[in-house]
């Protein structure tokens, strides 16, 4: 019996690892197919209309032409009205072939997104369009602040400061002449702070930034460089 | 960069602000944007549908035809639109391309059309998108194949008379169907195939007791006549073999390949029995050796196509078959092992070891189920109706596989062969129709000098000769004509007998009488029946020296109307796009040729009753279908032309 009741076993055995094997080869496949196809049907269903040309008119400053031939270019790309961050990621590295502008797209796709739900819609595109290209210096400058700000508290830490400028840099890639030294981003931040915090205090202020870069004449100059994107 | 993030360009330099506070050094002057318009729509008609998009869509792509200035060329200033004389179904697709950003390829559209209207465009089909890349892809493919055959097909069907008595041979035994003696041999070797193999088999039949002995095989009790039946049947192998050897092209490659392998296997047996008959040790392995006999019947494979096709598929299906023969082998094993460990208790079981149940397993997944081994255990049973189930499945798996393997190249077989068999009809029907329209040339010729002639006498022929060339084709034969000129050389058609010298005597009267004479024969003979069997024999020449009144000889002119009424026949079922008008008739001009008055000819548009404008010279059949028109040589070829032009002709018909 003994012999006998161990062979059974070992057959036993022989029998489960068969079994492992076929569901190895996805003969044995558990149960579980009708489950994955429902969730596939709640994609499709979100959808954003925005709100009418009218009033965007009035919330920005563009014509209503060019917010014409904006939203279709932007629906063109995002036929569900809305853009979620691993395709606004897609589309801005597009542009930097080289590098990798995945960070710096999160943090801009932070700035852009103004009621911060996760997707840029097209009131945020253009609203976020407008004050880049058609607003005042002033209000560049703080949309730049509110970037460079990733926690939105309204001071500019160093760490902050550093992590943006690695995502710039990150854009460049590794092929650049003069090569990329690793401390370079911190150095830059250092010379930025030194410019550009006043008192020293570690952190940037929203006051401490409009002043220092309205006094810088490279910054004011370069603010005008896109007016005429659109 | 992809399309449509085209779009997003503006944003992303909008969004470059964000650097501006943390830049180094100063910023670059942005581009100015010269000719900023606004957006507009722009029509595109294409052959009469209108397509209308903003600019911008279509400058995403700016190294295509739509996206870059190229299109300036087809713009309509009347209209103010884009006018493309081209498909609008493709059209479709490509501005969707635009839009999308991605190409699709429809699939009823056919490959070649596509391609060219993607080439016409400027856009590489490489980049149709991934949903329909694949079918693209298949389609080509096939088409590229069906191309290939096709070209392979053409190229050996040209004659090639400078073949060396040796490769005449490699042809014959290759193509048994190309000489009489090739079709002879081939169904000899078949025959003496046959005789071996069935010889191999009665040798081994009991024949019947011979008084004094146990019952003896055939093959021992008739030896002699066996031995007589092999010994003939191994010449004939080896004098192919031989011959084989003598012919082929490359004899290494030759000696290395299957079918010649197979044929040494096969005769080698009887000369290693002739070497060694009395040598008692060896005999046994010579006996074994007798076996390879049965080689010959692969020969058979040389003379069956099925065959062919069939080691073909089992060749292309090799990794099916090699998956089936894994799975079945570890299958095998799992339950001999399971089977032999079951059934190790039960008392005088036949599952002595673990190969011994090999053998059951074996029987059992093939479902054959010979009963010489049975589980008596319930255990035993229990896993071997497992065995038997699993078997069937796995058996029949890969079976579909090589079955649909097999449909396929079965069925490109098939349409290969039909495909040729059609080729050659087609291939006829164009020949017709360039002999038909090179005839046009010089009717129309005779027919411009005939009015010329006739302009003293008012002009009834004309009116009779009925419709007009359109001017395509006057153009056409003006450009040939000066081709003559400048060559001083002219076209010949048919008869060599008519060949034309540069004469450059015209003698009206000649001319008159001919062409009277001519046009009374030709309206006579404007129905001829289209018969197979036209007389062609007689031979019309209309000599072309000046003076040669007294060599007139009638021109025969069913030849010229066969090909005529042929043609007229064979228009509807051409395929061929001839160009120009449709009037039927169509009569060679022989005796123009002559008469070419070289000056002052001028093919009179009014007159002709010419179809087609392809000008080829319908040279001796042998020359492949595209014809070559060349100046034909001014002396009397063969007087075999006709016929076997006509014979061509008739063989068209025949089909």
């Amino acid at each position: 019996m003994g012999i006998q009741g161990m062979e059974l076993c070992a057959m036993a055995v022989v029998v489960l690892l068969f079994i492992a094997v076929l569901k190895q080869f996805g003969i044995l496949e558990p149960m579980s197919m009708e489950d994955s196809s429902d969730s596939e049907l709640e994609l499709s269903t979100v959808r954003h209309q925005p709100e009418g040309l009218d009033q965007l008119q009035t919330q920005t400053k563009f014509t209503k032409k060019e917010l014409q031939s904006l939203y279709r270019g932007f629906k063109n790309e995002c036929p569900t009205g809305l853009v979620d961050e691993d395709t606004f990621k897609l589309i801005y590295s597009q542009f930097f072939p080289q590098g990798d502008a995945t960070t710096y797209a999160h943090f801009l796709f932070n700035a852009f997104d103004a009621d911060g739900n996760g997707a840029i819609h097209f009131e945020d595109f253009v609203v976020g369009l407008s004050i880049l290209l058609r607003g005042t210096v002033h209000e560049k400058l703080k949309w730049a602040f509110n970037l460079y700000d990733i926690n939105k508290d309204g001071y500019i830490t160093k760490e902050e400061m550093l992590a943006i400028m690695k995502s710039i840099y990150d854009m460049m890639g590794h092929h650049t002449y003069p090569i990329l030294r690793e401390d370079e981003p911190l150095e830059h931040v250092e010379r930025f702070f030194q410019k550009m915090d006043r008192n020293q205090d570690g952190v940037v202020t929203i006051e401490e930034f409009l002043e220092t870069c309205q006094k810088d004449e490279n910054i004011m100059n370069s603010m005008q460089l896109f007016e005429n994107v659109i | 960069m992809a399309a449509g993030v085209a779009a997003w360009l503006p944003f992303a330099r909008a969004a470059a602000i964000g650097w501006m506070p943390v830049a180094n050094c100063p910023m670059p002057l942005a581009p100015a944007d010269k000719n900023k318009r606004q957006d507009e729509l722009i029509i595109l008609n294409v052959s009469g549908r209108r397509f209308q998009t903003w600019r911008t869509t279509l400058e995403r792509y700016p190294d295509t035809l739509l996206g870059s200035t190229e299109k300036e060329f087809f713009f309509n200033e009347d209209t103010k639109e884009y006018f493309f004389d081209r498909d609008p179904e493709v059209f479709r697709c490509v501005l969707n391309f635009y839009r999308t950003g991605k190409l699709h390829y429809p699939r009823y559209e056919c490959i070649s059309a596509y391609d060219d209207e993607l080439a016409f465009y400027g856009i590489l089909p490489e980049i149709i998108g991934d949903c329909c890349y694949e079918e693209y892809k298949d389609r080509k493919r096939e088409n590229a194949e069906r191309l290939m055959d096709d070209n392979d097909s053409e190229n050996n069907q040209e004659s090639m008379p400078s073949l060396s008595f040796r490769q005449t041979m490699w042809r014959a035994f290759e193509n048994p169907h190309t000489s009489t003696l090739a079709l002879v041999f081939y169904y000899v070797t078949g025959f003496f195939i046959a005789v071996s193999v069935i010889t191999n088999v009665v040798e081994t039949v009991p024949c019947g007791t011979v008084p004094g002995s146990k019952e003896l095989p055939c093959g021992e009790r008739y030896s002699v006549a066996f031995f007589c039946l092999d010994t003939a049947c191994v010449m004939i192998f080896t004098v192919e073999y031989l011959l084989r050897l003598f012919a082929a092209p490359s004899r290494y490659r030759f000696i290395r390949s299957v079918m010649s392998i197979i044929d040494v296997v096969a005769i080698m047996p009887y000369y290693i029995g002739l070497v060694m008959t009395n040598n008692e040790d060896v005999s046994g392995a010579f006996v074994t050796l007798r076996v390879f006999r049965v080689f010959r019947i692969f020969k058979f494979s040389r003379h069956s196509q099925g065959l062919r096709i069939l080691g073909y598929t089992l060749k292309s299906c090799a990794s099916e078959l090699g998956f089936l023969l894994f799975s079945l082998t570890m299958a095998i094993i799992i339950f001999a092992t399971v089977m032999f460990y079951a059934e190790k208790g039960s008392s005088a079981s036949k599952f002595t070891s673990i190969p011994a149940s090999f053998w059951y397993t074996i029987v059992t997944m093939t479902t054959l189920g010979y009963g010489d081994m049975v589980p008596k255990t319930i255990a035993g049973k229990i896993f071997g109706s497992i065995c038997s189930l699993s078997g069937v499945l796995v058996i029949a798996l890969p079976v579909p596989v090589i079955v649909s393997n097999f449909s396929r190249i079965y069925h490109q077989n098939q349409r290969a062969d039909k495909r040729r068999a059609q080729k050659k009809a087609r291939l006829a029907r164009i020949r017709v129709a360039k002999t038909g329209s090179s005839n046009a040339y010089l009717h129309s010729k005779r027919n411009g000098l005939l009015n010329e002639a006739l302009e003293l006498t008012g002009t009834p022929e004309e009116e009779q000769m009925g419709k007009t060339t359109s001017l395509i084709e006057s153009q056409h034969h003006h450009l040939l004509h000066c081709l003559e000129k400048t060559t001083g050389l002219s076209y010949l058609v048919d008869d060599p007998l008519l060949s034309v010298r540069t004469s450059t005597i015209k003698n009206h009267e000649f001319i008159d009488e001919q062409m009277f004479e001519q046009n009374c024969m030709e309206s006579s003979m404007q129905n001829y029946p289209s018969t197979r069997s036209p007389s062609l024999s007689s031979h019309p020449s209309l000599t072309t020296t000046c003076c040669s009144r007294r060599s007139k000889k009638t021109t025969h002119l069913p030849n010229s109307n066969l090909p005529a009424t042929r043609l007229r026949s064979m228009q509807e079922l051409s395929t061929i796009h001839i160009q120009g008008s449709e009037q039927p008739s169509l009569t060679t001009s022989r005796s123009s040729l002559n008469l070419k008055a070289d000056d002052g000819l001028r093919p009179n548009c009014k007159t002709s009753q010419i179809t087609t404008a392809i000008i080829s010279i319908p040279t001796p059949p042998a020359l492949t279908p595209e014809g070559e028109s060349r100046p034909a040589p001014a002396s009397p070829g063969p007087n075999t032309n006709i016929p076997s032009i006509a014979s061509n002709v008739v063989k068209v018909s025949a089909l």
